[in-house]
């Protein structure tokens, strides 16, 4: 399995990113020089998982955050919330203004994501592990409404380490629940270091698939491979879906890729922010 | 009691849809009624409280309340961040069950003793913690949960033979405490208490009585939030103040009760004693009874503590 690891990464670090995906990144760079700070590695691997959310999946309501009908997105993994406020930022939920606020005393973009504060946050998150169950709930709650809405939760890999998630996804696969969808972003690098060090999750398909889940994997900074398999969801009728979305940590900046030392940065100076953007080219 | 609680969740939820229930591993009749007669709103999870309590905040949040039931302990101890992050931070109108709050499960030993819960509950913002005395005040207070907001924390007490001591005509109100015996004169000893503690706590007024000794029993049913008002007019005026809870002395009742006093009456605060468990995990089993008797929580030993505490008073 070490060997898949390896290759996966290795192919994923060949991913190429698109226009788009670098424009993203530099309103990632952007929101860490407003905050001097922020988790650079783990806002980066799931950027084109937000990204397609937001752009090809997710059905919502910019002007209406609260709207009824709109699929709910649950960034479980509240410490990459960057990639999350920027795609927000992007489609209109708030200014890209407000990206320069970030962890700021008044701000509302605080270093993981409140709900009630940040318009299209459905959750506060930040503490791992609390995703999974809310989104259980919240897709029970849309089924007895007869609602057709669905619920797309984003864990990282570090968090499944978390037993809730596996008392989650036990109760998702009892309840059948086919309009829940979680996305594993799979950089394979925690806080501490190396997941296959730290507390190894492979064979990590055949969890989930043991746990009843139809599982999917998916190069996840391949933005064309991404939303063919979403637009998939439900992988089965009868099932919760899984989708484990092979990422590269830092992804897009070379100096920082696969290095665990840029899973956070207490502080951020206008040197390293010029570095950063020199990475992803100039504009 | 748990009936009493389990028989008024069935009965919100056919009054009111959005009412839902959770239960782990605990199988009281009201899930096989529900599942009967509303399937989709009765959910029996396993024993995965971290899950559980999660899931909840998520039906919440989809406009539902969920009364969410299972052992005390394990609903406050073993899913803590859930109940604080969840459930708190998002201020959604959960409602947790605790089932033998304080010392019911003495025969099974300290690991289901749930001594410290109104404790780590009280610390949450927003949480509401609720210790009725006996069913039928269970029955008034269960009525109105639908429009509480926020988290509530239910101490379920005992099983089912508490004796009845609450009365109709005093009703009740989430966040009011409730003067069930009142003491005239100008010298007299103030008892707060909650949960069945009150009932204990009564009893050892009617035997003080005849020696004499009058004493307000009031009735905090809610912890959280404290009736301030309440307890400063009938404390500034008492000689003694006594608080009585199947709870340890950190944290509960009698915490809230110092706290409160010392932040109101500064320069004036009158003599307290707070009788509760002591510092330490339980070393005997029995039964609830047998241990709040260890523990000077029976109504012998009330109304020792307040013949002692008048002495010591008169002696100062």
């Amino acid at each position: 399995m070490a060997n898949d690891v390896a290759e996966a990464r290795r192919l994923d670090a060949e991913t190429r990113l698109d226009e788009r995906s670098i424009y993203l990144r530099r309103l990632v760079v952007r929101t860490l020089d407003g905050g001097k700070r922020g988790h650079v590695g783990s806002s980066l691997s799931p950027l084109e998982i937000m990204r397609v959310l937001y752009d090809d999946i997710l059905r919502y309501r910019a002007d209406d955050p609260a709207w009824e009908n709109r699929d709910r997105c649950i960034l479980s993994k509240g410490h990459g919330c960057i990639a999350q406020y920027v795609m927000l930022a992007d489609k209109g939920f708030f200014p890209l203004e407000v990206l320069d606020t970030f962890c700021r005393r008044d701000s509302i973009l605080g270093g993981h994501p409140e709900a009630g504060k940040v318009p299209g946050v459905e959750a506060s998150t930040g503490a791992l592990g609390h995703g999974l169950p809310i989104g259980v709930g919240r897709a029970m709650g849309l089924r007895i409404k007869g609602s057709d809405a669905r619920v797309f939760v984003v864990t990282g890999d570090g968090e499944i380490n978390e037993g809730s998630v596996w008392e989650a996804a036990m109760s998702a696969a009892k309840h059948r629940l086919a309009n829940l969808a979680v996305m594993v972003d799979y950089n394979k690098i925690q806080s501490a270091g190396p997941t296959v060090e730290i507390l190894d999750l492979e064979p990590l398909g055949d969890k989930w698939r043991a746990f009843g889940f139809a599982v999917a994997e998916v190069d996840g900074h391949d933005v064309a491979a991404l939303r063919d398999v979403l637009k998939q969801v439900p992988l089965d009728a009868d099932k919760p879906t899984a989708i484990i979305c092979h990422t590269v940590k830092g992804k897009g900046i070379g100096f920082a890729e696969n290095d665990p030392n840029w899973h956070h940065k207490s502080t951020i100076d206008a040197k390293l922010i010029d570095e950063l953007y020199q990475a992803l080219g100039a504009a | 009691m748990r009936v009493a609680c389990g028989n008024k969740v069935f009965e919100l939820a056919q009054r009111d849809s959005r009412v839902a229930y959770i239960g782990s591993d605990l199988d009281p009749p009201i899930v096989k009624r529900m599942k009967a007669e509303m399937p989709g709103r009765a959910f029996m999870e396993g024993v995965s409280e971290q899950h559980v309590v999660g899931m909840a905040a998520g039906l919440a949040m989809e406009g539902f309340i969920p009364f969410v039931h299972t052992i005390a302990t394990f609903i406050t101890r073993r899913c803590y961040e859930q109940v604080a992050v969840d459930l708190c931070m998002h201020n959604l109108s959960v409602r947790l069950i605790g089932n033998g709050g304080g010392l019911v499960y003495a025969p099974l030993g300290p690991t289901h003793l749930a001594i410290e819960d109104i404790a780590i509950m009280r610390a949450l913002p927003n949480m509401t913690i609720v210790a009725v005395c006996d069913a039928e005040e269970m029955k008034r207070f269960m009525d109105q949960t639908l429009d509480w907001p926020g988290p509530i924390y239910i101490r379920l007490a005992k099983g089912y033979t508490d004796p009845v001591i609450s009365r109709p005509e005093l009703g009740f109100a989430i966040g009011k405490a409730i003067v069930l015996r009142e003491a005239v004169g100008h010298d007299r000893v103030l008892v707060v208490s909650t949960g069945v503690a009150t009932t204990r706590a009564l009893a050892a007024a009617t035997d003080l009585a005849a020696e004499g000794v009058e004493c307000t029993i009031m009735h905090m049913h809610t912890v959280k939030p404290l009736d301030t008002e309440a307890l400063l007019r009938h404390a500034t005026s008492a000689r003694l103040v006594v608080t009585v809870e199947e709870h340890t002395t950190i944290g509960g009742l009698g915490s809230a009760v110092v706290d409160t006093l010392v932040e109101h009456l500064p320069g004036a605060v009158p003599p307290v004693k707070k009788l509760g468990i002591p510092d330490a995990f339980a070393h005997k089993y029995g039964s609830q009874d047998q241990l709040m008797e260890i523990y000077g929580l029976q109504p012998p030993a009330i109304a020792q503590t307040i013949r002692d505490g008048l002495r010591r008073r008169h002696a100062a």
